[in-house]
């Protein structure tokens, strides 16, 4: 049961990009279609997964004074991990998502939940956590990658909606990545505001 | 000098670090709520980019790359990056108080900064020489605080209008950026 709230804290009630307002950088960057944006919320799921996980086992025998930089040493290691995965098996996408795959170590969210949830409770419920905060961050970065590509060329995941000529390029250029973001974040309150 | 004069032209104004390349969008809407502390991180960015740049071009090129040790480029370079912060905050706290004062809020914040570890990054990636380097870190520095200057004082103006609820704060200010980015989107034409 406890598992279950972890799971739907992460997901809606503390969605890291609608409410939390964290990790910007990827979620502007690398949304510019729906596949990339899943890409790029997978990507930081399995880091995420396993930085919990590793960081909940350790939790006891770290010192207090030293824990962020043991944090980020742990994050960094899946990270280079990851960059080797993807460069071997996946260099097409390795390289459209490009800088944003070695960045994750900076990303918020990861040190965040390390410090706030997996110092804290046992490894089963650390990686439920990264699950939850995860799959919150992918679904965000999935909606905004699709609402992107829509209005800009007209497809979701590649499979046309209505003609190209009809879209407007702006949404896929940067300035549309912050315009999208800030409706969304907007309808995003006004929903769960109304409860 | 020409060449220089174009990276720093193309670095601060066409491909500027915050609209263009969607780094250190954090401090962008985190610090930006007045002229003062919006000044402050954009001068402690600027110093920590230079500094950092120049320690982790010198590591790559004297010691990750002659032994082939490029793969754990990652890990390296955020330990560098904070390692030198917290060792900028200690120094600078014995010999210029009056400068600790001034930028020794921003600086713990820095460290988790995506620009400086972004722009370490790309340098490596692009293979630029030395000088090259720290021109590039420099004006893509410039390019953020200029970045954070104007959006502050967008945002001063932002908080007397009347937004409409669910637009407040965040969403309202992705917004006015966007409408920024088209601005600086005009400067690539030249």
């Amino acid at each position: 049961m406890k598992a279950l709230s972890v799971l739907y804290d992460g997901l809606v009630r503390k969605n890291p990009t609608f409410v939390l307002i964290l990790g910007m950088c990827p979620t502007l960057g690398t949304t510019s279609s729906a596949l990339t944006g899943m890409s790029m919320g997978l990507a930081t799921l399995f880091v995420l997964v396993c930085s919990n996980v590793v960081i909940s086992l350790v939790r006891n025998l770290i010192p207090d004074k030293v824990r962020i930089p043991a944090y980020i040493v742990i994050i960094a290691s899946f990270v280079t991990m990851l960059q080797m995965v993807m460069q071997a098996w996946l260099p097409a996408l390795y390289a459209s998502l490009g800088i944003f795959i070695p960045l994750i170590v900076v990303n918020c969210i990861l040190l965040g939940r390390a410090e706030a949830f997996a110092s804290k409770n046992n490894p089963a419920l650390s990686a439920v956590d990264g699950l939850g905060v995860g799959l919150g961050f992918t679904a965000a970065l999935t909606l905004l990658g699709a609402v992107r590509e829509l209005l800009g060329t007209g497809a979701v995941f590649g499979a046309r909606v209505y003609p190209e000529d009809f879209g407007s390029l702006i949404f896929v250029l940067a300035p549309g990545a912050f315009i999208a973001l800030g409706f969304l974040i907007a309808l995003f309150n006004r929903l769960t505001s109304r409860q | 000098m020409l060449e220089y004069l174009s990276i720093i032209f193309t670095a601060i104004l066409a491909n500027n670090i915050v609209f263009a390349q969607f780094l250190g969008i954090c401090p962008f809407i985190g610090v930006s709520k007045n002229m003062e502390s919006a000044f402050g991180m954009g001068m402690a960015v600027t110093f920590v980019m230079a500094l950092a740049t120049a320690v982790t071009w010198l590591l790559q090129h004297f010691v990750l790359l002659p032994f082939g040790l490029g793969y754990i480029q990652t890990i390296v370079f955020i330990l560098v990056i904070a390692v030198l912060v917290q060792m900028l905050e200690i120094v600078m706290k014995k010999t210029s108080p009056a400068l600790y004062s001034a930028l020794g809020v921003f600086l713990p914040l820095i460290t988790t900064n995506c620009a400086v570890l972004g722009v370490a990054i790309i340098v490596a990636q692009k293979d630029f020489g030395f000088i090259h380097s720290l021109v590039y870190a420099i004006a893509t520095a410039l390019g953020f605080a200029l970045a954070l200057a104007i959006f502050a004082g967008i945002r001063t103006q932002l908080e007397l209008a009347d937004v409409p609820r669910p637009m407040r704060g965040v969403p309202i200010a992705l917004i006015t950026a966007g409408i920024l980015a088209m601005a600086f989107m005009g400067f690539s034409g030249i």
